[in-house]
């Protein structure tokens, strides 16, 4: 299962609903191309959802700092929602836990932009 | 991150398989050697992490390996033993020494792209070891260990 994504706008706050694997090759790539366009459209709050992503490699993991520091570099920031266990192994793992704010709950994590 | 010393596995392999130097591949030899993880009864809640190294393992032969050449195969090896599953994963590219892998939990590396592969094999195989592979390449031995 590949990549899809689909955004929404929740007050000032873009959230990005991604399902389906973040993997080397198309998964990874639309990931960079979709954090890359919002980031250059202005949009400086985003909320990705992974609620239904179930699977990440390092390559996708690499996406996502990637993507942090791009959305960082245009004033915005890049927060995480509704990640499954495996996910959250991932981060503890490889340390990002300390980089990227992980939410649970959307509202919560809406609310931590204000 | 000093690599374990590399013994190879006795007795002819299980499955041997000569793959495309592709994306593809990653996903074929995941399912071929998940398959053979269940076959032996590897806790359900450790496949997952498993195919993660394969995954990983084999990406590497593709991509930095092999880079995608066409003239060059990844070889996939499986021992389904009684007490753990072993796989040998081959290349055809320059080599590489996993001591020159920069660790990508120092400070200075967290925030790379990439070089986080080989961590994510060690955290979810029992043994990791990498020699240089003759007559080219390099050949990495992943083992897996059924619970005691």
């Amino acid at each position: 299962m590949s990549l899809n994504m689909t955004t929404r706008q929740v007050g000032d706050v873009t959230v990005i609903d991604a399902s389906g694997r973040i993997t080397l090759g198309e998964g990874s790539s639309a990931f960079r191309d979709m954090v890359r366009d919002l980031a250059s459209q202005g949009h400086k709050k985003l909320l990705l959802n992974l609620g239904d992503v179930s699977y990440i490699d390092s390559s996708g993991i690499g996406e996502m700092v990637s993507g942090f520091t791009t959305v960082t570099n245009h004033g915005g920031m890049l927060k995480l929602l509704g990640l499954n266990k495996r996910v959250k192994d991932l981060l503890q793992i490889t340390k990002l836990y300390t980089v990227f704010e992980v939410f649970d709950d959307e509202a919560e994590g809406v609310r931590s932009f204000q | 991150m000093a690599p374990q010393d590399f013994t190879a596995p006795a007795g002819p392999a299980s499955s041997e398989h000569l793959l495309d130097s592709t994306l593809e591949t990653i996903d074929a030899a995941e399912a071929l050697v998940t398959e053979a993880a269940q076959r032996l009864g590897i806790d359900e809640d450790d496949i997952p992490g498993l195919g993660m190294a394969i995954r990983e393992c084999v990406a590497n032969a593709v991509v930095h390996g092999n880079r995608y050449s066409t003239k060059k195969k990844v070889y996939l090896r499986v021992w389904v033993g009684e007490k753990s599953l072993e796989v040998l994963v081959g290349d055809e590219g320059d080599g590489f020494a996993v001591t020159d892998v920069p660790d990508p939990l120092a400070e200075e590396n967290i925030m790379k792209q990439s070089g986080r592969g080989i961590l994510l094999i060690r955290a979810f195989v029992d043994e990791f070891a990498v020699r240089k592979r003759e007559p080219q390449g390099t050949e990495v031995r992943l083992v897996k260990h059924l619970p005691q």
